[in-house]
Order: structure tokens, then C-alpha cells, then sequence
């Protein structure tokens, strides 16, 4: 197939588009709010009406304001309706023949659409993800095509490099710069895996994006095994996302059929072949090295690096490991260009970054956002603030992150910035705390999640999150001491400096940034420091051994 | 060659296929175990060693795999299941409060199945369903924006008349 066709196909959907469409969003939180009626009452509505000769509702991914699902968009005016009952789907069709609709009306210019900067998310509520050929109307697979037809493995990792993306994951490791690695070693076998083993609890962003737009996905895949030399891929995703599962295997099967993943892509040597792996409910297995154990059908328990899976990985290979939106975001680079990225962020920290806005903020859902913007923009304009009082503090990165007080809301999201004020980017989650949250309580409910998701391999992980809970447990019952603080504070560096993998490292993040910015919510919960015993001459002296 | 399993249940023919399709490779361990789970509802010793002999396998690697994972169960789970999430964005929505209302309204912890087999309780890390927390997924369906009474609305029937 050459571009042309593959053009020809996109025009060719498009002129089959009916110029009126209803899209609903069919995203696993407005399903959970029976969205699937919602699209079927539609659709009955606008054939009662005698209106299916232009007008057409279409199942689309997500539309990014969760709170509000089921959410339904008519094209081409863009009016939004959310909360939608399937009895008001015919008020709504009435609407195109000058009627009025009882559905509630949201606001599309409110700085939560109006502040967004699309890039990962761009298809997402837009296209049906279980139709090859909606992806294919909006540009889709033409990047692998151009890289295929264009450009050299050096060029493609060159490209990555000069856009400056770096992992979304986490930790930030510049993608290019990693590709490059991977692309230098001289072994024939290699591999791509996806990370969507998104185990952080309150982030929901991969899930979304497997969900509204897998092609993207697989399309970055297939553009990364190109450049790093590969032939298998995996997506290694969560089992508690059946619904992305789902689609993902709609998506590879449509993808083997139309020949743009298999064997001879686009009529070119390269082959590709990529598979699904579930995981099994293993937070840890987010940890590379323990995903790589778990693919090859083991404990998901890490390993020490080096060797890194740049160099020895699934079955000893080199293996590419790319988060979700990292891979979300290739496709897009490579059509507009390494420097339209760039040109994106900031000095650092380039392109966007997809946030799960959750907690006591009134407006929920996803946010996409140039990197750079201050989190008081997140949570207080495009969050709408919290609706029961002021907000005490944002929580990024889940487990391994920390929980970042109001007063420090300026500060520019970005690797660097978040870092430093003791949390980390993580992989998106952000969720907003207001009087309400006790943040010794949230100390403790992060490291109980970390002991439990210790996989047992290293000791300062195993027992030292057991010890930290106790002594946190010790402190919200009120039976702690400043002793105990200063042992929990010990305990901490102990934990982060002598872990195994990151998930140990990290696990004292939620404790130190508590206790650097709540620290009198410690203090208030201490009973007073036990009067020191009396002096005693009766003491038995130790007998020493003396060599 | 699969050795057939003596009972001629019919389920071991599909987990026999499942297999097949992977080639017995012990690489597919986890993806075997999921068919298996979703085949018979739960994960008991006897299945565990007939997959282990299929995929040839010893036993403590299997069993150790399948302990490893939170979604492998060993006991049977009850008619009705609830799974409640216990990530941040519920915990700091009342999570906490709809677990405590149902460990009292069905005397059981979180994590068990009522001794008459009717409900199991269960915790999830995160269902990834953050924008309608508090969410609780009640026999497979998520209901989301949940507090006390809603919930226990929702499971009223569960027990025949609502009551212990």
C-alpha cells in the first residue's frame, strides 16, 4: 500500500461520514453510567425522527469530563451534553429540527476544554476506537508509512531525540536516548513492550487511552520496533481493564487484517508482530524488570539493574519499555516534525502531559496540558477547585509520589519542578485533598498499599514498609511518641537508600512529603515524651569480651 | 498430547485448548491461569497440578506464580460478588465508610465470602474509574458516586429480604 492509497481509504471514510454526528462517549466511566443506552436510544431517535439519511451517533472514546457521563456531542455545532438519560436522546435529536432539550448543557469553553493542548488525546472522543477505519480517516498509520517509506532506523531515533519527549511512565528518561541504546546493540532478536500496567490507584490515563484510541498505540509500537530493529512487541496490560483489553485485541485484529501489522508492513521487509499480555494484579510488576518476569510467565518480582532491558531483557533481548502515552505521543512527532514538539513545554521538559484530575475537585476527568502550566491552572481553574472548601494539598504520582501542599500551587508542572518539592510526575494521577483529608491518615493508606504490594524480594522493602505502617498506625491512634517520628524518619532513609527497585525506594515518598509540609498534623497526634527514667547506681554493668 | 482429566468435566476440554493455542509454552503460565479462573471461578490444587503436568512445569512454580497475583482466587467466591475500590481518589471520597457499612451490614472482613456462599467482599487496588469515586463494581457492574445508603440500596436483595 502506498501513501496515496492509504489517503484515498482516509478520504473515502470521510465522504462517508453523514454531516450531523452524535458521539457518545463509550469510555468505561460513562458505561458504568449506562452510556450504551444512552447511544442505542439515540439511535432509535434519530431513525424515528427520519433523520439516519444525514445524521449519524457514533460510539466514541473518551470525552474527558467524567464526572458528568454519560456525555453526548453533537457535530457539527460541538453542542455538550452530560448526565444524559436515555429518555431525553429524542429532545436531544429534536435539537437539529429547532427543538429544545431538557439534557443539561455543559459549557465547552470552560477553561476544562478551553486550557486543554491535545496531542495524546486528540482522536480520543472523536473516532470510534473499534473501527480501523476511523483511525485511518483522521491520518492514522500514515507515520509508519512515511517512516517506512522515508526514513532510516538512525533517522526515526534521531527524530525522538531532537523532540525531547521523555517517558511518561515516571521517571522521565528521554525516549530517544533510549531507543538509541537499544538500536546500537548488535543482537537480532529484540523486543517493544508497552507498559500499561498503569497500577498507580488514581490514574486512569492509559486506561483511557487504550480505550478511545489503541491504534495510536500500536502505531508508535510498530514506528519503534522499526527504529530499534525489533519484530515482537507486547502490551503487558492490567486485568482490572477489561474494557481495554478488549478493544486492544479489536484494534491488533483489525490492524493483521488491513496488513499494517504482520508480516511485510506496507510491502516493505519489516515485520511486526505484537501480542497482548494480562497482568494479574501485581502493582509491582510496573517495575520493568518485573514486568518482563511476569511476561515470561513468572513471579513478577525485580531484578537488579544493570544490565538494563536495553541490553538484557525479555528472554535475555534487548527491550524496549515504553509507557502508553510515551508511545501515544511517536505517531504525532513524526508527522509534524521534532520541532513542533519541542516547541511545546518547557526548557526541559518538552510536549504535554495527560493528568487524571480526581479527589474533591469539582470538574473530574482528563486533562491534557502543555508542561510548564502551574498546578494552580489544573486543579483551581480547569479543576473548578474543590466544592466542599479550600484545597490542603495535591497528590501526584501515586504510591511513589508525595503530596504537594496548596501553598506550593505555582510551581510549574514539569520533571524537574515536581521533584524538588519531594513527589514526582508519576505517570498522571492528581488528586486534589481539601480540609477534609487528614494527611497523616493518607500516609498511612499509601504505605499499607506499599507493604501489601511489596513483592517480599528485598528485605528493606519487605519489613521496613511492615515497621513503617505499624509506627504510622501507632501515630493516627494516638499512642506515638516524637521517639517513634524520629525512628519512622530513620526508617524512611533507611527504605529509599537500600531498596531493591523503585517501588521500595519510592515507598517513604508520601511519608517525607507529609511530614514536610503537615508536620503539626504529626505533632498533634504525639503523647508527650515519657519523663526520663530516674538515675540509678544499681546498674549491672556488661561484661565486655576483651581480645 | 494433553492427558485428559479423569472427572470429563467439559471445562478442562477449553482450558485444554486454551493451552494448545499457546503451544504449551510455560512462558503462557498467567494467561492459562486467567482461562482457568474464568473458567471454574476459582483456582483449587487439583487444577494447579493439571495444568502444571500440561505445561510441564513443577508444581511450586505454579502455585508460587499463582500466589504471586491478587486476581488468582483459591476459595469460591459467593453468588453475589462485591469489589470495592480502594484507591486514593475513593479512599479520599469515603471508600473507607461503604467497606466499614458492609463488613457490619454482612459480618464479614473485607476479602471473604459469607459462610452461606451468598456475597463475597472484595478490595481493588484501583479500577480506574477515579472521575465517579467513590466506585464499587457490584457483580461485574460499575456503580459509581456511591455513599452508605446508596450502596446498601444497591445489594438489597442480595440476601433474600435485605436483612441478616
Amino acid at each position: 500500500m502506498e501513501l496515496a492509497e492509504l489517503k484515498e481509504l482516509a478520504d473515502k471514510e470521510k465522504a462517508e461520514q453523514k454531516p450531523i454526528r452524535i458521539r457518545c462517549c463509550t469510555a468505561a466511566g460513562c458505561l458504568s453510567s449506562n452510556s450504551q443506552a444512552v447511544q442505542q436510544a439515540l439511535t432509535d431517535a434519530v431513525t424515528t425522527a427520519g433523520l439516519a439519511d444525514r445524521v449519524e451517533v457514533l460510539p466514541v472514546g473518551c470525552m474527558r469530563l467524567c464526572c458528568e457521563g454519560p456525555l453526548v456531542q453533537v457535530d457539527p455545532d460541538g453542542a455538550m451534553y452530560g448526565k444524559v438519560d436515555p429518555g431525553q436522546a429524542a429532545s436531544i435529536v429534536g435539537t437539529l429540527q429547532g427543538g429544545q432539550t431538557e439534557a443539561r448543557v455543559i459549557d465547552t469553553n470552560m477553561p476544562f476544554f478551553r486550557d486543554q493542548v491535545s496531542i495524546v488525546l486528540e482522536n480520543s472522543g472523536r473516532i470510534n476506537p473499534e473501527r480501523i477505519e476511523d483511525y485511518l480517516s483522521v491520518g492514522g498509520y500514515q507515520a509508519l508509512l512515511h517512516v517506512l517509506r522515508e526514513m532510516t532506523p538512525n533517522q526515526v531515533v534521531e527524530t525522538m531525540t531532537r523532540s525531547g519527549l521523555r517517558g511518561r511512565g515516571g521517571a522521565g528518561y528521554p525516549t530517544g536516548v533510549k531507543w538509541g541504546l537499544i538500536a546500537k546493540q548488535p543482537a537480532t532478536q529484540k523486543f517493544v513492550i508497552c507498559n500499561a500496567d498503569e497500577g498507580d490507584p488514581g490514574a486512569f490515563m492509559d486506561r483511557s487511552v487504550l480505550e478511545s484510541d489503541p491504534h495510536r498505540v500500536l502505531e508508535g509500537m510498530a514506528i519503534a520496533a522499526y527504529a530499534i530493529g525489533a519484530s515482537q512487541g507486547f502490551v503487558y496490560v492490567r486485568g482490572e481493564y477489561p474494557l481495554a483489553i478488549h478493544r486492544l485485541e479489536i484494534a491488533l485484529r483489525q490492524a493483521r487484517k488491513m496488513g499494517v501489522l504482520g508480516t511485510q508492513i506496507f510491502e516493505s521487509p519489516f515485520n511486526f508482530r505484537i501480542d497482548i499480555r494480562i497482568g494479574a494484579g501485581a502493582f509491582v510488576c510496573g517495575e520493568e524488570t518485573a514486568l518482563i518476569g511476569s511476561i515470561e510467565g513468572k513471579r513478577g518480582t525485580p531484578r537488579p539493574r544493570p544490565p538494563y532491558p536495553t541490553e538484557s531483557g525479555l528472554w535475555q533481548a534487548p527491550t524496549l519499555i515504553n509507557n502508553v502515552e510515551t508511545l501515544a505521543n511517536v505517531a504525532p512527532i513524526i508527522t509534524r516534525g521534532a520541532e513542533w514538539y519541542a516547541s511545546i513545554g518547557t526548557a526541559k521538559s518538552k510536549g504535554t502531559k495527560v493528568f487524571a484530575l480526581a479527589g474533591k475537585v469539582r470538574n473530574t476527568g482528563l486533562v491534557e496540558v502543555p508542561m510548564g502550566i502551574t498546578l494552580r491552572k489544573i486543579v483551581e481553574e480547569m479543576g473548578g477547585g474543590s466544592p466542599g472548601g479550600s484545597i490542603k494539598a495535591v497528590q501526584t504520582g501515586g504510591p511513589s509520589g508525595g503530596c504537594i501542599p496548596a501553598s506550593a500551587l505555582d510551581t510549574p508542572v514539569d520533571y524537574e519542578s515536581l521533584t524538588a518539592l519531594g513527589s514526582i510526575m508519576g505517570s498522571g494521577g492528581m488528586i486534589v485533598m481539601d480540609d477534609a483529608t487528614k494527611m497523616v491518615d493518607v500516609a498511612k493508606f499509601f504505605m499499607e498499599f506499599c507493604m501489601d504490594e511489596s513483592c517480599g524480594k528485598c528485605v528493606p522493602c519487605r519489613a521496613g514498609t511492615v515497621q513503617m505502617y505499624r509506627l504510622l498506625a501507632r501515630i493516627v491512634e494516638g499512642e506515638a511518641t516524637a521517639a517513634d517520628v524520629a525512628q519512622l524518619e530513620a526508617l524512611c532513609d533507611l527504605v529509599r537508600n537500600t531498596s531493591l527497585c523503585g517501588l521500595g525506594q519510592s515507598a517513604p515518598n508520601p511519608v517525607l512529603s507529609t511530614l514536610r509540609y503537615f508536620r503539626e498534623e504529626y505533632n498533634a497526634l504525639l503523647q508527650p515524651a515519657p519523663p526520663a527514667p530516674p538515675p540509678s547506681n544499681q546498674r549491672i554493668p556488661l561484661p565486655v569480651a576483651r581480645g | 498430547m494433553t492427558d485428559a482429566h479423569p472427572s470429563g468435566d467439559k471445562r478442562f476440554k477449553l482450558l485444554d485448548a486454551s493451552m494448545k493455542r499457546y503451544q504449551f509454552q510455560p512462558d503462557a503460565l498467567i494467561e492459562v491461569l486467567h482461562k482457568a479462573q474464568d473458567l471454574f471461578g476459582h483456582l483449587d490444587h487439583d487444577l494447579l497440578l493439571y495444568i502444571a503436568r500440561n505445561l510441564k512445569l513443577p508444581p511450586s512454580r505454579v502455585y508460587g506464580v499463582a500466589t504471586f497475583y491478587h486476581l488468582f482466587s483459591f476459595t469460591p467466591k459467593g453468588e453475589h460478588t462485591c469489589l470495592l475500590c480502594l484507591g486514593t481518589a475513593c479512599y479520599v471520597k469515603g471508600a473507607a465508610k461503604l467497606q466499614a457499612t458492609l463488613e457490619k451490614q454482612w459480618d464479614l472482613k473485607l476479602g471473604d465470602t459469607r459462610s452461606d456462599g451468598k456475597m463475597s467482599l472484595l478490595g481493588a487496588r484501583c479500577v480506574g474509574a477515579c472521575g465517579l469515586a467513590p466506585v464499587a463494581v457490584l457483580d461485574g457492574k460499575v456503580s459509581g458516586n456511591l455513599n452508605p445508603e446508596a450502596l446498601l440500596q444497591l445489594v438489597k436483595g442480595w440476601d433474600g429480604d435485605g436483612t441478616r
